[in-house]
């Protein structure tokens, strides 16, 4: 067993599609909540097996996308101040915020460097204790719990020049938000695998309870796509609406006990800004006050010039599933992954990303 | 940005481990899976590993649609044959 081969056998796909184009009854909406699904189902070929009455909408699962000018602003402001090493994940990198980005912020003498974990953050501030080194920290609940350990690493080796800017988002609260906008119709939910490996099924029991809508946490092989797709159908069929689990060897219905105890012994929800979703009460994640001292903000006087918004950018509608990118005037025309306007064009899973790579595949 | 890959376990040296991915050796730490052990499987995300991969549901799972492959190749026969 290697977990990755076996989950792509062609007849079994061809089988479970089968399934999928059975379905005769009413046209239905389903949502892929997270921008690795939207890769995962643009690479596979997935929306072209669909029947006509299954239609796949984005969510707005994508930690890069969903980060507020306003706080990318914040990084840029902290990557050109000097004596400050402003770390991140590679993805940040050439995201634009108000009026620069990172990349351009780096082109401009600030030293601005990609980690791979956020224990390498660790270790450039070990190496350079003379400077502030902040980690800019995006990411789901898969990611929130491995900057929490950072964290907790930091205080254990009394590292007094690491600290964070904790733009962290939770995917429940963003679900409830686009639940209660009315915006648009979903019948179903395609919920993400590794943000549920560590939270588990419980936190998405409202949907189902509360919305009637079914939800199906699911993962990126193409075997577990399809049959999420196929599990969504059957509970719409039979009139039912729950939590089911498809990705069964990743996500036991508890999650990760241990990786919750140390997001939440470093974090609590708190208020947070999202692109296109505007502020959500309690979903996102501040240092508790006990972890103060490792919050940038408050250890650094970042001052940033009011935040705007690119004109014309249509990212916020893309991120609601209420447009599809190709509505945007700007897509592929002026915005394209090699010179994107937008943060769904510079992720490589962007909505607008995803659709541009994989145009006419 | 919330990829996570499958990776086995081959040394652990306190809250670290060392694990095997397309032939290439990766250093990893285990302080959000403390209960990991050698030889297991695990999703690594961002340099930590996030949580076992299990294989009894694995394989229910690759048993259930070879069950369903069986079963619909089956059934096709039988059409083919009346």
């Amino acid at each position: 067993m290697k977990y990755l081969e076996e989950f792509r056998d062609g007849a079994v796909a061809q089988r479970l599609a089968g399934r999928i184009q059975a379905y005769a009854g009413r046209p239905v909406n389903l949502m892929e909540v997270c921008g690795t699904h939207t890769v995962a189902i643009f690479r596979h070929g997935i929306r072209q097996l669909l029947p006509p009455n299954v239609r796949m909408l984005s969510g707005p699962g994508c930690p890069v996308c969903v980060t507020a000018n306003a706080d990318l602003d914040k990084a840029i402001a902290l990557a050109l101040m000097p004596g400050v090493i402003l770390t991140t994940f590679g993805d940040m990198l050439k995201v634009p915020g108000s009026y620069s980005s990172l990349q351009r912020a780096r082109a401009e003498g600030g030293d601005v460097r990609i980690v791979y974990s956020a224990l390498d953050a660790l270790d450039i501030a070990r190496r350079h204790p003379q400077q502030q080194v902040v980690f800019f920290a995006v990411g789901f609940e898969t990611t929130a719990p491995t900057i929490a350990a950072s964290v907790a690493e930091a205080r254990r080796q009394s590292l007094g020049n690491y600290s964070i800017v904790s733009v962290h988002k939770l995917v429940p609260p963003a679900l409830r938000a686009l639940l209660d906008s009315g915006e648009l119709r979903i019948d179903g939910f395609l919920l993400p695998g590794h943000v549920s490996a560590i939270i588990g099924s419980a936190p998405y029991q409202f949907i189902a309870r509360d919305y009637g809508i079914p939800c199906v946490i699911t993962g990126f092989e193409p075997l577990d796509v399809l049959q999420g797709i196929a599990l969504l159908l059957a509970q719409i069929t039979a009139g039912e609406a729950r939590v089911e689990i498809q990705y069964r060897r990743a996500v036991p219905p508890q999650g990760n006990p241990a990786a919750l105890a140390q997001m939440h012994a470093i974090f609590q929800p708190g208020d947070a800004e999202w692109r296109g979703l505007g502020l959500i009460p309690a979903s996102g994640l501040r240092l508790r006050d006990d972890y103060a001292a490792f919050d940038a903000e408050r250890r650094l006087a970042i001052e940033t010039p009011p935040p705007k918004e690119q004109r014309g950018c249509r990212c916020g509608e893309v991120l609601r599933g209420v447009i599809a990118p190709p509505e945007c005037a700007l897509f592929g025309k002026t915005c394209t992954p090699e010179n994107p306007l937008g943060p769904c064009m510079v992720s490589f899973e962007g909505t607008c990303a995803a659709w541009y790579n994989y145009r006419g595949a | 940005m919330c990829l996570a890959v499958p990776m086995q376990i081959m040394e652990i040296n306190d809250s670290q481990a060392i694990i095997a991915a397309g032939g290439v050796q990766r250093r990893i730490s285990l302080l959000l899976l403390p209960e990991a052990q050698v030889g297991d499987y695990v999703l690594v995300h961002a340099g930590f590993a996030i949580q076992k991969l299990d294989e009894a549901e694995a394989q229910e799972s690759l048993r259930l649609w070879a069950e369903l492959l069986a079963a619909e190749e089956a059934a096709e026969e039988e059409v083919g044959r009346g």
